[in-house]
C-alpha cells in the first residue's frame, strides 16, 4: 500500500514537472506554433463552455466503441476457427496478412464511397482495423491450446463443437482480452483518420478543423483529449477484466 | 468365442507404430496384448519404446500405423468416455478457469448429465480423493499433488470402464507420489475398474500392478516379458517377495536400456 502510494506520487510529480517544463519551454516562442499549457487550458475552457468538446468526445467515443465491438464480434469466431482448423487457417491466412498491412488511413476515401458520409463509414473503418488485431490474437491463442487439454476433454466425451465452446474458447479468453485491448488503442489512431473527411464532429474533426483556422491551441486540446481518453478507456478495460473475467485471466499471469 | 472368451477390456492385435508415417522406422511392431477387465495392468520399458503411445491408442487420441485396438464396444477409432485418460502433465489437462469441483464435473457436463446429478457425483469423488475442502479452489491455488487428485476424480466421475494413466505422478515430489500411489491402489480396489498404467518407476509398478509388461527397446519394440504379481494388497515394499520381484524387473529393463545405449554408440553408417 505504501509502495503503491509512493509510486503514484512519483507519477503525479512527473506529470506536474512535465507541464512546468512545457510552460518554460514555450517562453519567448510564438504561441500559434507551440502554445503553452495556459493557452491550451484557455482553449479547452472555451471549447467546453460552448459545448463543442463535450459533443466531440461523445461522438468519437461512440464511433470507437461501436467499431471496436463490431470488429471484435466478427473477429473472435473467425479467429477461433482459423486457430483450430488447418483448412480455415490456410484460407484466411493470406487475407489476414495482406489486409493487416493496409493502413486504415488508406481506406478512408473508399469507405466513404461504400458506406456513405454518415456514421457507418467511420464505425466500419474502426471495425476493420480492430478486426484484424483481434483475429490474429484470437487465432494464435486458439492455436496454442495444449494438445493434452483437448485430449483430456475428448477422452471424457467432448465432441468437436463442444470442444470449441467449452475448452478452446475459454482457454483463449486471455488472448482475446489482450487483442481487444490492443485494438482499442488502435481505434484511437484510426478515428482521427476516419474523422478527417466527410464529418462535422468528433475529436478528429476538431483537430482537422482547428488546422484550417490555424488554432494550434485547439489542436493541442484534441491531442490531450485522445491521450486522456485512451488512458481512461484502457484502465476501464483492465478493470472489466479484473472484475468479470478474473477466473479466465488470473492464471495467465496478470493483465 | 463369445461368452466363453474371458472378459477382455482391451486387446491389441499386431500393432505397429511408425511416427515417420510408413518409412519403415518402426518404434514398435507386431505387438499383441490383451488386458482383462478389472485388471491393474502396468507397462514399463525404456524411453521411446512407445508405451505412452499404446495408452493414446486405447484413448483414441493417436492412430496405429498397423494393426488394431479393440474394446468390448468394438474397434477403437476415436475417443470415448468408456476410456478416460489421466495425464502426466499436472497443469495442462485441467481447465484453469474452472474450480476443482467444476473440473470434476467437466466430464459429466460433456455427457450432458443434469446439474444436480453432476454436483452430487463431483462432491462424492472429491471426497474420495480427499479434496472436499478444496472444491471451490482454482487449479493455480492447488499443489501438484492436489491437481493430480482433481484429474483422478474427474476421470473416475465419468465412470469409464478403462482408466488410462500415463506416468501420472512422475512430476510430483517423492512423498506426494507415494501417498497418491497408495490412494490409486485403494481407489482401484474400491471401484474395481480396469486400469492401464504406464510408468518408469519400478517400485511403483510392483506396488500397483497385478501384471507388469516389460517392453523391449526400440526400434521394433514389443512386449519382452510379462510378470504376474501375486503379492497381496496393500503391498509392503520391504517384503522379500516385493524386493525380489522389483530386482528382476529392474534387471530386465536395464538390459533394454543398455541395448539403447550400445545402439546409440554405434555410428549410424555401420548399422
Amino acid at each position: 500500500m505504501g509502495r503503491l502510494r509512493r509510486s503514484s506520487f512519483y507519477s503525479v510529480a512527473a506529470v506536474v514537472a512535465f507541464v512546468v517544463l512545457w510552460q518554460l519551454a514555450t517562453l519567448g516562442t510564438d504561441p500559434t506554433l507551440f502554445p503553452p499549457p495556459t493557452t491550451v487550458a484557455d482553449a479547452a475552457i472555451e471549447l467546453v463552455s460552448n459545448g463543442t468538446l463535450g459533443s466531440a468526445i461523445l461522438v468519437s467515443l461512440q464511433r470507437v466503441f461501436l467499431g471496436w465491438i463490431l470488429g471484435s464480434v466478427i473477429a473472435i469466431p473467425l479467429g477461433i476457427l482459423a486457430g483450430t482448423s488447418r483448412i480455415a487457417r490456410a484460407v484466411v491466412d493470406p487475407f489476414i496478412h495482406f489486409f493487416r498491412f493496409v493502413p486504415a488511413l488508406a481506406l478512408v476515401s473508399v469507405f466513404i464511397l461504400w458506406f456513405g458520409i454518415g456514421e457507418a463509414s467511420k464505425v466500419n473503418l474502426v471495425a476493420y482495423s480492430a478486426a484484424f488485431i483481434v483475429m490474429v490474437n484470437t487465432a494464435s491463442g486458439a492455436a496454442s491450446v495444449h494438445a493434452d487439454k483437448l485430449n483430456a476433454a475428448r477422452s471424457m466425451g467432448a465432441g468437436r463443437v463442444t470442444l470449441l465452446r467449452a475448452v478452446v474458447f475459454p482457454a483463449t479468453v486471455p488472448h482475446i482480452f489482450t487483442g481487444m485491448r490492443l485494438a482499442l488503442a488502435n481505434a484511437f489512431l484510426v478515428i482521427v483518420a476516419a474523422e478527417a473527411l466527410a464529418t462535422q464532429n468528433g475529436i478528429g474533426f476538431l483537430i482537422w478543423n482547428a488546422r484550417t483556422y490555424f488554432r494550434t491551441d485547439q489542436i493541442f486540446v484534441g491531442i490531450l483529449c485522445f491521450g486522456i481518453l485512451g488512458f481512461i478507456v484502457d484502465r476501464l478495460w483492465k478493470r472489466i477484466g479484473s472484475t468479470f473475467l478474473r477466473r479466465y485471466l488470473f492464471s495467465a499471469g496478470g493483465y | 468365442m463369445t461368452g466363453a472368451e474371458r472378459n477382455e477390456a482391451v486387446s491389441f492385435r499386431d500393432i505397429g507404430i511408425d511416427f515417420t508415417g510408413g518409412r519403415g522406422d518402426w518404434v514398435l511392431r507386431h505387438l499383441d496384448l490383451t488386458v482383462e477387465a478389472g485388471e491393474f495392468f502396468v507397462i514399463v520399458g525404456p524411453s521411446g519404446c512407445g508405451k505412452s503411445t499404446l495408452l493414446r491408442l486405447i484413448a483414441g487420441i493417436a492412430d496405429a500405423t498397423e494393426g488394431d485396438v479393440r474394446t468390448p464396444e468394438g474397434p477403437v477409432t476415436r475417443p470415448g468416455a468408456d476410456r478416460a485418460m489421466i495425464f502426466q502433465n499436472v497443469d495442462v489437462p485441467l481447465m484453469e478457469w474452472l474450480t476443482a469441483k467444476q473440473n470434476v464435473e467437466f466430464g459429466l457436463r460433456m455427457q450432458g448429465r443434469p446439474r444436480a446429478e453432476r454436483s452430487a457425483v463431483a462432491d462424492d469423488f472429491l471426497r474420495k480423493v480427499g479434496l472436499q475442502n478444496a472444491a471451490g479452489k482454482y487449479p493455480h491455488e492447488l499443489s501438484g499433488g492436489m491437481k493430480q487428485r482433481v484429474q483422478i476424480a474427474r476421470v473416475l466421475a465419468v465412470s469409464p470402464g478403462i482408466v488410462l494413466m500415463d506416468e501420472p505422478f512422475a512430476a510430483l515430489d517423492a512423498q506426494t507420489r507415494k501417498l497418491l500411489q497408495h490412494e490409486v491402489s485403494r481407489l482401484w480396489r474400491e471401484e474395481v475398474r480396469t486400469v492401464i498404467y504406464v510408468t518408469h518407476d519400478i517400485r511403483e509398478a510392483v506396488l500397483l500392478g497385478q501384471r507388469i509388461a516389460v517392453m523391449s527397446a526400440p526400434p521394433q519394440a514389443g512386449i519382452k516379458s510379462m510378470y504376474q504379481v501375486d503379492l497381496p494388497y496393500p503391498r509392503d515394499e520391504f517384503s522379500p517377495g516385493f524386493v525380489e520381484l522389483a530386482r528382476q524387473v529392474e534387471i530386465d529393463i536395464e538390459e533394454e536400456v543398455n541395448k539403447l545405449w550400445a545402439d546409440s554408440a554405434v555410428p549410424r553408417s555401420t548399422r
